[in-house]
């Protein structure tokens, strides 16, 4: 099977920082794919130059037989869409209307129709509030449609933001650490919600730190330390890896506590 | 780091001020009385003299015979009393549950607050006026008294719960009879306002609007109202059109007053041409008045005026169209090399082309470059406009009320304004709108999903141009000549001013913030001096105590559209249930993100 995502020796330096360190990583259509490490291994800046945030220092990403260029829109047209791990809602905007911002890059109303009130604009309009409404409720947020979005707990706004990015129909979904902060009964709601996801035919890449749902709902796990690959293989391999082991947790012996540069992963 | 302008992102959270006075619950009763007793004597002195001579606000020199000002501080007077006394009228029925329509406990402190406000600035008034304190007559000095043990006694009654009267089931025609009334009441304070000369009388008169909003507000009638108009919009805009439109007529043929009122249109569409820029996309532009002299400035050039360098004069129709154009060109320019910096040093940007159009505009009189706008001498003598063969400049009796000049222009800007109030709430409503408001809120986020931000932001800006262009067309015609030092950066800064005062992206709030900053100048010439000084103090005071504008965006009333006590319970509930845990410290998300 040819992937659907392809990154190629991507590889980000800050300065003198090498954030994310030459690597390859396919993700398969309709693949679950989950992406571990520790704090501050490079995952978070991995996705934004998957997604063109950033702009990497070198590799290319391939997906759907193109290659991606660093621009963030054109990442999204092309049907790639993202949550973030610190949640960016629009907050001043009600959750259907931030659900319907999923849907700008799938309509074409302009200045012009709008101001007119043209007929496209009114199909588009009604069209766009149907599938954001039926997404609202796919996340299971039918009721909350009109509360701002930062009025909302916290949990509600993680499937607000996957709502939203479900809405722009993409091909792949990045997920990062969708269960950040959350309860254990959220947890479970979200996991539930990520297999309905795959259910769709959407591929998933998805950064996490609960090891139970990464092992439990993913085809291939991928483990990210100090910026490279470590191992790149079914759950049960990567489970019983001892070098992720270690990675997460340290060896005993001979770690001089100075050896770590990078601990401080906020940028 | 958020990098959208730090004044445009201003966080709306205002939770709601802190209970005061619980500690002082159990002094509940006596306090009510001794309140009661305040507002007797609030009630009475207006039938006291309050100043020994009568040349101070409207003649309160006698006894007996209340002026209409004293009138007002004895309806502030009814009104305490009213919000004192009504719990020991208005019971529950037996057996039911108290249904909490209105919050008259906060009525109460309200209307104290403002009585005393009211008597301070009066008897300020008087005293500057008439110099030193011995100007005061009793009347005036019982006023303070009440008003002040008023204040003190009422900060001893509870709180009490919110407000319900937005959730009771009315009756459409009662909503839009409410909505009516509230509009020609606007109009009646307005033409009433209008008509006071007295510098100190105008002020004291805006007092006693301020602190009835106020206390409506507290008591509840205002949430009630804005739910009642936000389920009749139509009617809500019609009343408001029609008042606005049968303001002329009130005002019998004075040009005074109208020519106040055309300039007040002209800021305010103005100001919500810039609301698309600083209200939806959140891009400070604090160069915006350049736009409105390009199009008074093309209106100039292309007009008959003797002075016109161009000698074409297309019919204006054609003239609107090609000064909006020249505004949105100067759009384009400006904005697409700068639209790529953000924030402050967008806002820096914009201030400086506000003062490149001012400078070019000074030069281009034939001795550095061509002569095009005569310099500062600008374009005088731009005659009336003909349009369909009705002259502007001449007067008409209507209905048996002379309509002059003004009145006739301000007719033209009513419908320009209208014409650009649609413009803003059709793309406010429609995928561009959004487009907008998500760069605003989170422009990486919005990219993400992707939108064109670029494309957006330059079209913010070009078509906030094009609307103040055409407001300028009109401008030159009203102003009779264009000179380049009436597009200062003062100008800029007042819009701004204007638009978050009234609350950012709104219609109606910006509708108000902008009259008010054009008409308090207007109508305080005296103050003139102090007018930054209070404008200033003003916005201080708004961000601290309304970060959202007067009137908040509807995006954040959306929460209020229940019908009934049973879902008006169950989000009570409901927003108890979310807040209370994450004040129970449940880890408080960073949203400043670092993820790009
Ligand atoms: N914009 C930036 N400038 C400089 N350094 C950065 C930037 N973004 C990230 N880094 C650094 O890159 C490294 C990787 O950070 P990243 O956020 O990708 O980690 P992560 O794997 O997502 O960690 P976590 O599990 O905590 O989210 C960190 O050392 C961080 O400090
Ligand atoms: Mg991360």
């Amino acid at each position: 099977m040819t992937a659907l995502l392809s990154a190629r020796d991507v590889t980000m330096k800050f300065g003198g920082l090498t954030a994310v360190n030459q690597v390859s990583l396919d993700v398969a259509p309709g693949e679950i794919v989950g992406l571990i490490g520790p704090n501050g291994a490079g995952k978070t800046t991995f996705f934004n130059c998957l997604t063109g945030m950033y702009q990497p220092t070198s590799g290319e990403v391939e997906f759907d037989g193109q290659l991606l260029p660093p621009k963030p829109r054109r990442v999204a047209m092309a049907g790639v869409a993202r949550t973030f791990q610190n949640i960016r809602l629009f907050q001043n905007m009600t959750a259907l209307e931030n659900v319907m911002v999923g849907r700008y890059a799938r309509t074409g109303t302009n200045a012009i129709d709008a101001v007119f009130r043209l007929p496209r604009h009114r199909r588009e309009e009604t069209e766009t509030r149907r599938i954001a409404e039926e997404w609202l409720d796919f996340v299971g947020l039918g009721e909350a449609a009109d509360l701002l979005s930062r009025n909302m707990p916290y949990g509600d706004q993680r499937r607000l933001e996957i709502a939203r990015a479900l809405a722009l129909e993409p091909k792949l979904l990045l997920l990062d650490e969708p269960t950040a902060g959350m309860n254990p009964q959220e947890t479970r709601e979200a996991e539930e919600l990520i297999t309905r996801i795959r259910g769709l035919g959407m591929a998933i890449l998805v950064i996490e730190h609960d090891m139970r749902f990464i092992f439990s709902l993913c085809d291939r796990v991928a483990c990210l330390v100090r910026g490279a690959v470590l191992i790149d293989g079914a759950p049960e391999t990567v489970q019983n890896d001892p070098r992720v082991i270690e990675a997460y947790i340290g060896t005993p012996v001979d770690v001089a506590p100075s050896a770590d540069g990078e601990g401080d992963s906020d940028a | 780091m958020n990098d959208t302008g730090s004044l445009v992102t201003l966080a709306p959270d205002s939770s709601g001020p802190a209970p005061t006075g619980e500690r002082w619950i159990r002094f509940a009763k006596p306090a009510r009385w001794i309140a009661i007793a305040g507002a007797v004597g609030v009630l009475a002195a207006p039938f006291m003299a309050w100043a020994y001579r009568p040349d101070a606000l409207d003649d309160v020199s006698f006894w007996g015979e209340p002026s209409p000002l004293q009138w007002f501080a004895f309806a502030l007077g009814l009104l305490l009393l009213g919000c004192l006394v009504a719990p020991f009228v208005i019971k529950p029925r037996p057996g039911r549950r108290p249904r909490r329509l209105l919050a008259f406990n906060r009525g109460a402190k309200a209307a104290a607050s403002g009585s005393l406000v009211y008597f301070a600035v009066a008897s300020a008034a008087i005293v500057l006026e008439l110099g030193g304190l011995v100007a005061l007559e009793p009347g005036a000095w019982a006023g303070l008294a009440g008003a002040l043990v008023a204040t003190v006694a009422t900060r001893a009654l509870p709180e009490g719960h919110d407000p319900r009267l937005q959730f009771l089931n009315t009756p459409a025609w009662g909503q839009i009879l409410g909505i009516v009334g509230a509009v020609a009441l606007v109009l009646f304070a307005a033409a009433y306002g209008l008509g006071q000369d007295g510098a100190s009388t105008f002020v004291t008169f805006g007092v006693l609007c301020g602190v009835g909003v106020y206390v409506a507000a507290r008591v509840g009638v205002m949430g009630w109202l804005s739910a009642a108009a936000a389920r009749n919009r139509r009617a809500l805009v019609l009343a408001a059109f029609a008042v606005a439109f049968l303001f002329p007529m009130t005002q019998d043929g004075s040009d005074a007053n109208m020519s106040i009122a055309v300039g007040v249109l002209i800021f305010a569409a103005t100001a919500m041409g810039l609301n698309i820029v600083v209200g939806l996309a959140g891009l400070l532009d604090l160069g915006y008045i350049a736009f409105l002299g390009a199009g008074a400035f093309t209106a100039a050039i292309l007009s008959r005026s003797a002075f016109a360098t161009l000698g074409w004069s297309p019919p204006f129709p054609v003239v609107v169209l090609i000064s909006g154009t020249v505004a949105a060109i100067l759009g384009l320019i400006i904005g697409s090399p700068t639209l790529r910096v953000s924030g402050d040093y967008l806002a820096i940007v914009t201030l400086a082309f506000g003062e490149i159009f001012r400078i070019t505009m000074n030069n281009l009189d034939g001795v550095d470059g061509p002569n095009l706008t005569r310099g500062s001498n600008g374009i005088p003598a731009i005659p009336d406009l003909e349009l369909f063969g009705f002259d502007f400049g001449e007067s008409h009796m209507i209905l048996g009320v002379q309509i002059g000049r003004f009145a006739n222009y301000y007719w033209l800007m009513l419908l320009v304004l209208a014409l650009i109030i649609l413009v803003f709430t059709n793309l406010n409503h429609s995928r561009i709108g959004r487009g907008w408001v998500a760069i605003r809120e989170d422009e990486r986020a919005a990219e993400a999903m992707g939108v064109n931000v670029f494309g957006l932001k330059l079209l913010a800006f070009a078509g906030g141009a094009f609307l103040a262009g055409i407001a300028g067309a009109v401008k030159a015609h009203v102003d009779v000549s264009v000179t380049p030092d009436q597009y200062i950066f003062m100008e800029s800064a007042f819009l701004v001013a204007g638009i978050v005062l009234g609350g950012m992206g709104t219609v109606g709030g910006v509708l108000i913030g902008a009259s008010i900053l054009k008409l308090l100048p207007e109508k305080l010439r005296f103050f003139e001096d102090y007018r930054l000084l209070m404008f200033g103090v003003l916005l201080v005071v708004m961000m601290r105590f309304r970060p959202e504008g007067l009137m908040p965006d509807e995006r954040r009333q959306l929460e209020f559209h229940a019908d009934d006590d049973e879902l008006a319970e169950e989000i009570g509930e409901n927003i108890e249930a979310h807040v209370i845990p994450s004040l129970a410290g449940a880890p408080e998300p960073d949203l400043k993100g670092d993820d790009a």
